[in-house]
């Protein structure tokens, strides 16, 4: 099928497409990788009246590490952040998982921020903001404003930007000393939606037992499943095969998958409690090394 | 009243301008204002891959791109593998090697390989399988299309010498 007809603009400046977004909204939508976008527009399942190419805004394009954190304009091209030197020193976690995110031939065109603004329960990037604590930076008419990932992500498809605001950085600290890391996914085929994903976050403390644990799940539900109680289970406890498997148990009761076409609820389940205790025993593998 | 735009792109090294509809994919430009047909379209939802291209020298699916987003770029096509009648040496691969049977994934296969083995052209055959997952072929169960991008990888090789 072919998209409906719509107005399109190419604005050349972040200012011109928060005033273009201002003046159309709620028929408009921005263009970033298009990845996700087109093909719903292909499909007719979106029809936006007006369409803001934000392709031409190369100030959007960046990776910058300021205080500690590594920041992103959302507008990067997803393999650019898989390759960026800068990523993998930093937040080595981000480029693991951008090799999970599509085929290379996606992530020539997806942009970190339109995954995120586009929020699909199976995606990684989404999963990946909320097991780092990322901030993201919008922008809108009214002005900038910061949401934690942990509170942007509502729903499938659904996030908390306004309909005439833009994201425009991801914010991600970090990774401090001590700290391992590790994402898994289960997919029919590598570059597949996850049918279940993990982004296991390790930090050891001086005496090696857990000092924090940060686990985020894709697939496991309507948006990233944070896997809090989990978390508070493994948190100031010794490292062991035995007290992963008991959290990836845990983590299993906390998601609330749906089944489909590629796997029952079940499944999804006995999946994440794998996948959470490998994804312990790597992150804390690497942490160790780490030392 | 069509949304219509001007655009200047450069296909196969031969530039072209045109106007066209927002809405027009550039997978349908191709094929359809510029009559490059080996441009296919088997999902118009970015799944398969036979659409692929080489815009401003990487691989995209075409069917994922308004004709209007291409202006000012590069493109590279199927059709631009060949020099005038000799073939590339991945086509002269995929026919000797039998890397096709219908023929319709081969377009988006050659580009992607083309791509792939420039970035390495010394392939595992793990790492040609993993590099073109994101290529759907329904009849050749892709045995066939691995050896021949094998095949072209070792071509190139003795060429470069």
């Amino acid at each position: 099928m072919k998209p409906a007809a719509f107005t399109y603009f190419s604005p050349s400046s972040l200012d011109q497409a928060v005033s273009l977004l201002a003046d159309h909204a709620p028929e408009a939508k921005p263009l970033a990788g298009g990845q996700s976008l087109i093909p719903m527009m292909n499909f007719r399942l979106a029809q936006p009246r007006y369409l803001i190419d934000l392709n031409r805004i190369p100030e959007l394009s960046y990776i910058r590490e300021a205080d500690g954190t590594l920041a992103i304009g959302t507008m990067t091209r997803q393999f650019e952040a898989e390759r960026s030197e800068l990523v993998g020193r930093t937040v080595p976690l981000l480029t693991e998982a951008l090799r999970f995110t599509g085929h290379p031939t996606i992530r020539h065109r997806g942009t970190v921020g339109g995954a995120l603004a586009h929020a699909d329960p199976a995606a990684e990037l989404p999963a990946l903001a909320v097991a780092l604590g990322a901030e993201l930076v919008a922008r809108g008419p009214a002005g900038t404003r910061t949401i934690l990932a942990g509170e942007f992500f509502l729903g499938p498809l659904s996030t908390a930007l306004a309909p005439d605001e833009l994201l425009v950085e991801v914010r991600v600290p970090r990774l401090p000393p001590g700290t391992g890391w590790a994402f898994l996914e289960l997919s029919r085929r590598h570059g597949d939606f996850a049918i279940v994903g993990v982004a296991a976050v390790l930090t050891l403390a001086p005496d090696r037992r857990i000092e924090r644990a940060s686990l985020a799940l894709c697939g496991a539900g309507p948006k990233p499943i944070r896997a809090a109680r989990a978390e508070a289970a493994l948190a100031g406890s010794e490292p062991s095969e035995e007290r992963f498997r008991e959290a990836g148990e845990i983590a299993a009761q906390e998601i609330d998958p749906d089944s489909d076409l590629h796997a029952s609820a079940d499944y999804r389940r006995r999946v994440a409690a794998v996948l959470v205790r490998r994804a312990l025993v790597q992150a804390h593998r690497r942490a160790t090394e780490g030392r | 009243m069509a949304d219509l735009h001007a655009i200047k792109v450069t296909v196969n090294g031969v530039p072209y301008e045109a106007t066209v509809e927002s809405r027009l994919l550039l997978a349908d430009f191709l094929r359809d204002h510029l009559g490059l047909v080996g441009i296919h379209l088997g999902c118009e939802h970015g799944v398969c891959g036979a659409c692929t291209v080489l815009f401003d020298g990487r691989s995209v699916r075409s069917c994922l791109l308004f004709a209007v987003q291409a202006n000012g770029a590069e493109i590279m096509t199927v059709e631009g593998l060949a020099r005038d009648s000799e073939l590339h040496p991945l086509q002269e691969a995929f026919r000797d090697k039998q890397g096709l049977q219908c023929g319709f994934c081969t377009p988006g296969m050659l580009m992607r390989a083309y791509e792939f083995l420039q970035e390495n052209p010394n392939p595992t055959e793990e790492e040609i399988r993993e590099a073109i997952a994101g290529n759907l072929c329904r009849c050749t169960g892709y045995q066939f299309i691995v050896e021949a991008i094998q095949d072209a990888a070792a071509r190139m090789a003795v060429a470069s010498r």
